[in-house]
Formats: structure tokens, C-alpha cells, sequence
């Protein structure tokens, strides 16, 4: 291997991307521009949840029961009379569920031999939010029934209760671990879609075939083209590190020369994939597809950074464990929440090595110095 | 008329001429179909927890008893000591540590309050959220089991939790509503976008543009291969989801196919607007990446759009999947009537008229 060819490679890619506009759009500009719309657009806290309260009862028990929901920082409440002024809320999707308190609920809670209904109904068509409806009104209502107990002097009629502690993320902001899970995502953009897209641009246009017949190794070849775009890749992770702490205020706890070896170990997974696809299809359009379902797409799905793994069939679980995506998005929830936890981020690191390598040797073989 | 019929006849035959092409245009959206529907849930289930039990007296092994028989919880590691808590829960071993302490089964003998301490892991905020709501419903269920028992002065307020449209809140039921309409979009987008850069980058367009069609003629048939090839794919899609996930589709037919075909024509409009604005194939496919992430992120599929900051959720206006899906999931599952989904389906009329008036006029000032 000669290091003066490989320098002269490295430096002719290294300019040649510099002067193309589409890569610092595509490593500068679209970074920031999807971490803007992870840090906003993409949240699992449900802070207004908009519910509707049928209220047939106007007893003071009734109406003190209502006004545990009101006070709730959670909730956004339609009081009506009649349920049937509900039902068009409902199927519009303008509530997302709604409490309903019966005309007799005060005069069944006071007889020891019936139970006082109130009934909670969700809106099953986004099971998530109607599981947090369920949730936030049982809270509502077991604050409720604690307050009762003690203004009544009944004397705490729950025994057993639960307190519940939430660490590394306490104040529960789903953005303090879907941000850096997005930073997963983010980097396989550009290992993956972007040298797909060059390299097989490359191979349309028959500069790789100049290139081919130089006096260059394969291996060569392979490292001159990817070393610019690893350093450009771990330019935006930096980027986007800036903007995860800085700008969204979310807590790192690691080190970050583990977070930079961490990434560029990633790195050089993504970009061995976006060599492989290229060297495959040779095509734009098709690697562009290629690199979306194999790149892109796993990353968002099968990484956990959002789908948690566990729920899912096993055949699926085992499939995860070929992406690189999701050793990846576990180091960096680790890295950023909790601090270095170094036997995680080294069984994690393990199979993303094996993962890159064998990505490689498979762009190493099929990029075979003759033309077809 | 025969002209227009012509130009699609042959924009149809270059969209599934190439076999790869072809390959490209089916199984994709099946496989993702198949993936998204498991895999994309925010269900929580199989979930390895950890118990510490201090307590030595037979109600606290009752209550640990009553963890390991659900479903939610894949297995139950056994712990010794306080400081393992920290340890299984940063190595992500278990995601919930009960605590139980050892004064438990004695207060509650005596007839006192006692208390489980629940640790979670917050790196995972939505699951730990709803695995203590798992938990407390488990405690309840105990705690009214025990007055019960012991006689005590019981509580006679119960809440009654359902749920409407789907009982058992199955995800899937949730998720295939929305990628009919999201995979249908996707497919319809790359066709359509390729189109004119591609013949642009080929030299072939600028041959389209001095022939006798008209740019309207031209939009039409560079189009409808969209539309067809998307609202196919929509319906197969809809049949594998209602025939083989056996989701109900409670609603009208009828009124589906014609939001799906309006739908599909907007989002046919964008894709040649994005097309019209790019020189190569290129920036064709990065500026059809561009729209169809926050197209997707923003569109109330991934998170619901009620939790986006409100300045963002105006822009959420322009986005053509969120009002397919409230119009998808409202026909499968909630069997919405037809002013909900005239409502949802004004705005998307608008979108297709707009970008298509404006693909057609840059069609013509890109030649000068």
C-alpha cells in the first residue's frame, strides 16, 4: 500500500466533495434541519391531552371529582351535560378520550353495598395516547380519592401503595433520549445515503472506471474514497452533539472521547453499507432505494430509539441484531443519560466491529478491478 | 384527448419498463408493510423486569407472585442487595426494580399503610411511564384484594377503563390504517418525482416540451402513472391489512377510494413539483427526501401532533399524510361520517390543485 498514492486520493476526494454543494447540504444543512425536527416535532409527552367530561352528577363529590381533572396539569377539559355532544369530538379526533360520571354516582357511593362507577373511555384508535388517558385519569382519580379520605377522616383506605422514581431522566422529557437515539439516525444519512449516492454516481458517470485503471489497490480505492466522507460524518455528529446540549438543553453525562469512538466505530459501519450498496447496484435510483430500506428505515424502526425492541415478535427481535443502528442507539441513550457504563458500550461495540467488517469485505470483493 | 392518452400509455411503460425498477415499485412497501406492522409499536410487553424482595413474610412473596404472572413482564431476575438496583438498571438489564421493603407483610399485618418503591428506567420514558401504570394496577388489584380480606373499610369508587374502537388496543389495528396511506404516498412521491428529472438529466424533456402537447396535457400524463401506480398499492395494501391482519374496516368504502385517490393526487402534484424544481436525478431524490421525512415525522404517525409546541403545529397544515390519516383510521376503525371526512378532505383538493397549476407553469420557464 502506498502511502503517497493513498494521500493524493485522499486529498483529490477531499476537494472534489468540497467543491459539490449537494454534500455540505447534505452533511451540514440536513443534519441540523432533522435535529430541529426531532427536537420538536417528534414527542411522546403528552402535556395537553384533550378530554371530554360528561358530568350527570352536580353533587359537591361529583364536582370536586372535576375539579381534580381541571387542576390536572394534563388535561385540557370539555364539560358537557349529555355524552351524545361528544360523540362528533370524539370521531373528529378533537378528544382523545372522555371521563363519564353517572346521575347516581353520589347516592351509590354512600350506600356500602354498590360501587360508584365512573367510567374512562379511550380513544382506541391511537392506543398509545388512550393507554396515557387511562393512566393520567387513574392518577387524577386516586389523588382524589386520597384527598377525599383525608377531608372525610375515612383514614388512608389504600394500604399498599407505590412511589415511583424515574432515574437519569426524572422529569420524564422524551426529548432527553429520543435526541440523542436521532443522532443514530443521523449518522447513517451520511454514512450510508450519501456515499451510496456519490459512489454510485460515480459508477454512472465511469470516473470510477478511470479510477479503476490507475495503478491504485482495491483497498486503496476504497479507503481514499471513504476517508473524507468519515471525516465529514463525524464534522455533523460534533454538529449535532452541539446542538443536542446546547440548543435542547438535553443532560450529557459521559465522556466524549468515548462518544467520538463510539461514533466513529458507527461510522465506519454506516459508510461500509453505503459502499457495499453502491458497489451492488451501480445505480442512483436504486441505491437511493437500497440505502432507505437498509440504511435509513432500520434505523428509525429497529434501533429502539423510538419502537422499544422487547415488544417486538422474536423474528423481528433477531433481525435487529444485525443493525448496527441499534448498538449504536444504546451506547448513545447510555452516554448521554446515564455517564460511561463501560461494559454496555463494550458488549455494544463488539458487534458493531464484526457488523463493519464484514460490510467491507463484502465491498472489497465485489469491487473487482476489470470492467464487465 | 387520444394525445394525453398516449403520453400516459407511454409514461406507465418507462415507470415499470426496467425489471429492478419494478422489484423496486412492489416488494419494498410489502416488506414494509409486514416490518413497520410489528415492529413499529410503542406497545410494551416482554419487558424484563427485577424484583428486590426484603421482605420475608408471605405477603410480600404474594405480591411478587402477582408480577411474575402477566404477560407484560418477560422474566423476573431476583435480586440480593440495594446496590444491585443501580447495576441492573444502568447495564439495561431489567427496565423496573420493585423494592420491596422488609417491613412490608409486618405493617400490613398490623393494619398499616405500607409502600413498594418502583425504580425506572427513564432512558426510555414512554415505556417506563406505562410499565408503572402496569405496575400500579397491579398494586391496586392487590391492595383491594387484601381489604377485602382483612375487613377493612373498603372503597367503593371504581373507575371502569375502556376503550372505544379498540377494545384491546392492539397497535396493529393503528398501524395499518396509517401505512396504507403512508406507504401509498411514499411509492407514488418516487415515481413521480423521477419522472421529469430523469428525462431532464436525459435530455428527453426539453423533446416533451417542443412537442404539440400542452404543459397541462404533459402534467396530466407525466401524472396518472403516479396516481394509478399509488392507489394500487394503497388497495393491496388495504386488502392484505383487512384480510390477512383481519383489521375492521368498519366504514365506507366507497368514500376510502375517493379520499385515497385525492390524497394520492396531491402528493402526485408534490412529487412533480419537487421534480420540476431539480436539474438532476440527483437533487430530485434529496429534495423527495426532504419533504417526506418531516411529511412523515410531523404527520401525527410517529407522535401525535397534539404534543408538538404550538408555533409548530400550524405547519403541520401543509402536510398531506395528516389529514389521509385521520381520514384512514377514521373509516377503518371509528366508521367517521362523510362531513369528517369532507372536512380532512378540502384541504388536500387544494394542496393537489396548487402544486400541479405550478409543476405545469415551471415546466415551461425552465426551457427559457
Amino acid at each position: 500500500m502506498g502511502v503517497r498514492r493513498l494521500r493524493a486520493l485522499i486529498k483529490k476526494e477531499a476537494l472534489q466533495i468540497m467543491r459539490d454543494p449537494s454534500t455540505i447540504l447534505i452533511s451540514v444543512v440536513l443534519p441540523l434541519f432533522l435535529m430541529f425536527l426531532y427536537g420538536y416535532g417528534v414527542s411522546l409527552d403528552l402535556n395537553h391531552l384533550r378530554i371530554g367530561l360528561v358530568l350527570e352528577d352536580s353533587s359537591p363529590e361529583a364536582t370536586s371529582f372535576a375539579a381534580s381533572l381541571y387542576g390536572s396539569p394534563y388535561f385540557d377539559v370539555k364539560t358537557v351535560l349529555d355524552k351524545r355532544e361528544l360523540l362528533y369530538d370524539i370521531q373528529s379526533g378533537a378528544i382523545r378520550g372522555f371521563v363519564e360520571v353517572p346521575f347516581y354516582f353520589t347516592q351509590f357511593r354512600h350506600r356500602p353495598t354498590k360501587i360508584a362507577p365512573i367510567q374512562v373511555i379511550g380513544d382506541g384508535s391511537e392506543p398509545n395516547t388512550a393507554t396515557f388517558v387511562q393512566n393520567y385519569v387513574s392518577g387524577a382519580f386516586q389523588n382524589w380519592l386520597k384527598h377525599q379520605s383525608i377531608s372525610y377522616n375515612l383514614k388512608g383506605v389504600d394500604r399498599v401503595s407505590s412511589q415511583t422514581r424515574f432515574w437519569y431522566n426524572e422529569e420524564l422529557e422524551s426529548r432527553n433520549f429520543l435526541l440523542p437515539g436521532s443522532l443514530a439516525i443521523i449518522m447513517t444519512l451520511i454514512g450510508t445515503l450519501l456515499t451510496a449516492l456519490v459512489v454510485s454516481r460515480e459508477w454512472e458517470r465511469g470516473t470510477m472506471e478511470a479510477l479503476i485503471s490507475t495503478t491504485l489497490t482495491r483497498a486503496e480505492l476504497i479507503i481514499g474514497k471513504l476517508v473524507p466522507y468519515f471525516f465529514l460524518g463525524l464534522l455533523s455528529m460534533f454538529l449535532c452533539f452541539i446542538a443536542t446540549v446546547m440548543v435542547f438543553g438535553v443532560p450529557f453525562r459521559g465522556s466524549i472521547w468515548l462518544l467520538a469512538l463510539v461514533s466513529a466505530v458507527f461510522l465506519f459501519c454506516a459508510l461500509g453499507l453505503g459502499f457495499m450498496i453502491s458497489t451492488l447496484a451501480k445505480n442512483q435510483v436504486v441505491s437511493y432505494q437500497i440505502s432507505i430500506v437498509t440504511g435509513f428505515l432500520p434505523a428509525y424502526i429497529l434501533s429502539g430509539f423510538l419502537f422499544e425492541i422487547y415488544s417486538m415478535p422474536l423474528w423481528i427481535q433477531l433481525l435487529t441484531y444485525v443493525m448496527p443502528a441499534r448498538y449504536f442507539v444504546q451506547c448513545l441513550q447510555t452516554l448521554f443519560l446515564v455517564g460511561n457504563v463501560w461494559s454496555l458500550i463494550f458488549f455494544n461495540m463488539i458487534p458493531l466491529c464484526i457488523v463493519g467488517i464484514i460490510f467491507f469485505l463484502i465491498a472489497v470483493k465485489k469491487t473487482v478491478k476489470r470492467l464487465d | 384527448m387520444r394525445r394525453t392518452l398516449f403520453l400516459i400509455w407511454k409514461e406507465l411503460l418507462q415507470a415499470l419498463r426496467d425489471p429492478k425498477t419494478r422489484v423496486s415499485l412492489l416488494l419494498p412497501p410489502i416488506i414494509q408493510l409486514f416490518i413497520f406492522t410489528f415492529a413499529a409499536t410503542l406497545d410494551v410487553k416482554n419487558v424484563p423486569i427485577a424484583v428486590l424482595n426484603r421482605d420475608f413474610g408471605e405477603k410480600g412473596f404474594e405480591l411478587v407472585q402477582r408480577f411474575r404472572g402477566t404477560p407484560y413482564f418477560s422474566r423476573m431476575i431476583y435480586l440480593h442487595s440495594v446496590d444491585e438496583i443501580a447495576k441492573t438498571v444502568d447495564k439495561q438489564k431489567a427496565v423496573m426494580v420493585i423494592f420491596i421493603d422488609e417491613d412490608f407483610s409486618r405493617k400490613l399485618d398490623a393494619k398499616e399503610p405500607a409502600t413498594v418503591q418502583l425504580i425506572l428506567d427513564g432512558r426510555k420514558s414512554n415505556t417506563a411511564q406505562i410499565l408503572a401504570g402496569y405496575a400500579n394496577s397491579i398494586l391496586q388489584q392487590f391492595n383491594d384484594d387484601y381489604v377485602a380480606k382483612a375487613h377493612l373499610k373498603q372503597q367503593n369508587t371504581r373507575l371502569f377503563p375502556y376503550n372505544w374502537y379498540n377494545p384491546n388496543l392492539l397497535y396493529y389495528w393503528y398501524n395499518i390504517p396509517s401505512l396504507v396511506a403512508t406507504l401509498s404516498m411514499l411509492i407514488c412521491l418516487v415515481v413521480t418525482t423521477n419522472s421529469v428529472a430523469r428525462e431532464r438529466e436525459l435530455g428527453t424533456f426539453d423533446q416533451l416540451l417542443v412537442s404539440p402537447l400542452s404543459p397541462l396535457e404533459i402534467v396530466i400524463g407525466k401524472i396518472v402513472p403516479g396516481v394509478i401506480i399509488g392507489t394500487l398499492e394503497g388497495l393491496l395494501l388495504l386488502v392484505v391489512g383487512v384480510f390477512i391482519f383481519k383489521v375492521p374496516f368498519n366504514g365506507s368504502f366507497p368514500l376510502f377510494i375517493l379520499s385515497l385517490l385525492i390524497f394520492i393526487c396531491a402528493n402526485g402534484g408534490l412529487g412533480l413539483f419537487i421534480s420540476s424544481l431539480s436539474a438532476t436525478q440527483q437533487q430530485a431524490m434529496l429534495g423527495t427526501f426532504v419533504v417526506m421525512v418531516p411529511a412523515v415525522l410531523l404527520s401525527g404517525f410517529a407522535t401525535p401532533i397534539e404534543n408538538m409546541p404550538i408555533w409548530l403545529q400550524p405547519v403541520t397544515y401543509l402536510i398531506t399524510l395528516k389529514y389521509m390519516l385521520v381520514i384512514s383510521k377514521g373509516i377503518f376503525l371509528k366508521d367517521i361520517n362523510a362531513s369528517i371526512v369532507f372536512h380532512n378532505l378540502w384541504p388536500l383538493a387544494l394542496i393537489a390543485i396548487f402544486t400541479l397549476i405550478s409543476a405545469g407553469l415551471l415546466f415551461r420557464r425552465r426551457l427559457e
